[in-house]
């Protein structure tokens, strides 16, 4: 747990605190608190990350655990104000998991390729348009591919169906 | 030209029909199934009923053949990603965003996208009219860095019975077109201009 964050400070109290990251800790921007983004907010924020949460609902901020150490900003992350409020710049990893494909394209595409983070993972929810995330040049995470992939290998290894038949 | 619309609401239904009636090709995409069959009846235009931003939808609508394609749905995430999609997918040489917020036109000219902001033209429009009385229309250009406007001599204006290259007009500016009785001139610097002109002027705002 990191330590001198209270857990409802808001973004304005976090710039104004430096953030003196410690070997190895990063700072973690997830967009989006619903069912996946929270998981991933207290998940990381248990590990020891620095990490603020953007949703638009501050209903949505029910979901972070009481452990929760990070921030958390109420805003439309498409408008370029919210980042700023979040220091999206500053980010290490920005990971959009709105539940609308389009928004975290967009998002995505922002905190990349305007705000120069390094790294971007987006959550989509249509496996048909994986490719175009890739087009665009973001790293993609499907979970309706993750979990058929997981079906599909679990059924593979109870059943012994070879690969080759498979396809 | 072949024109992708994609959208809803009575923006979709007169914007389809201004392109209709000069003589485009339109197809249109919007995803609430009565509104399409709504669109059906009223518009020839091949309707298309699904979400526009998603490549199969987008090629069911003929993309590939596509001139340009128009995003004019309410959200601005989903106007940017469907002229993603058709540009870096189907490579449709044309697409416009319409867009709600006008910090958008700088994030979206960034991913490379166009976009047209409403909002921000109406700001433009306002401002510029409430400046100059006599100017009926101004429309602002590329990204608003060249305005075109449209003015009438009075009978006692200073220029008329002057000929352009006569004039000193200011730095960046040109009468690029004169109506006289209706009748559409493209003026040379010998052309003169007479009272109750009205005169087409391209300048920088």
């Amino acid at each position: 747990m990191p330590k001198g964050h209270p857990s409802h400070s808001s973004a304005r109290e976090a710039r104004m605190e430096p953030r003196g990251r410690g070997e190895g800790e990063l700072f973690v921007v997830v967009v989006g608190c619903g069912r996946l983004g929270s998981i991933v907010a207290n998940r990381m924020s248990l590990l020891g990350h620095h990490v603020t949460v953007i949703d638009n609902r501050e209903a949505a901020f029910a979901s972070l655990s009481p452990d929760y150490s990070g921030f958390r900003v109420e805003g439309d992350a498409t408008e370029l104000a919210t980042l700023h409020d979040a220091d999206v710049r500053d980010a290490d990893v920005v990971v959009v998991a709105t539940e609308s494909d389009n928004i975290n394209l967009m998002v995505g595409q922002v905190a990349r390729k305007l705000l120069g983070v390094q790294r971007v993972i987006a959550r989509v929810s249509d496996p048909e348009r994986e490719d175009i995330f890739y087009d665009l040049g973001l790293e993609t995470i499907c979970p309706a591919t993750l979990v058929s992939d997981e079906i599909v290998e679990s059924l593979r290894r109870d059943h012994g169906i070879g690969r080759a038949q498979d396809r | 030209m072949r024109v992708l619309v994609v959208g809803g609401g009575k923006l979709l239904y007169f914007l389809s029909r201004s392109l209709m009636n000069s003589g485009h090709q339109i197809t249109i995409i919007n995803r609430n199934r009565e509104e399409c069959v709504r669109l059906s009846r009223k518009l020839s235009a091949v309707v298309v009923c699904g979400e526009g931003s998603t490549p199969a939808v987008l090629e069911e609508a003929g993309a590939y053949e596509a001139d340009a394609v128009l995003a004019v749905t309410p959200n601005d995430e989903d106007n940017l990603v469907i002229c993603q999609v058709a540009s870096v997918q189907f490579d449709v040489p044309r697409t416009l965003a319409l867009i709600n917020d006008p910090d958008h036109e700088e994030t979206f000219r960034g991913l490379g996208v166009t976009a047209i902001s409403p909002t921000q033209m109406l700001v433009r429009l306002l401002e510029q009219h409430m400046a100059f009385d006599d100017i009926e229309q101004l429309v602002p250009m590329v990204e608003g860095n060249i305005t075109v406007t449209e003015l009438s001599l009075d009978t006692n204006s200073p220029v008329a019975g002057m000929a352009l290259k006569d004039i000193p007009l200011p730095e960046g500016s040109l009468i690029a077109a004169i109506l006289r009785r209706g009748r559409p001139i493209i003026p040379g610097g010998m052309t003169v201009l007479r009272e109750r002109d009205r005169i087409v002027v391209v300048c920088l705002p």
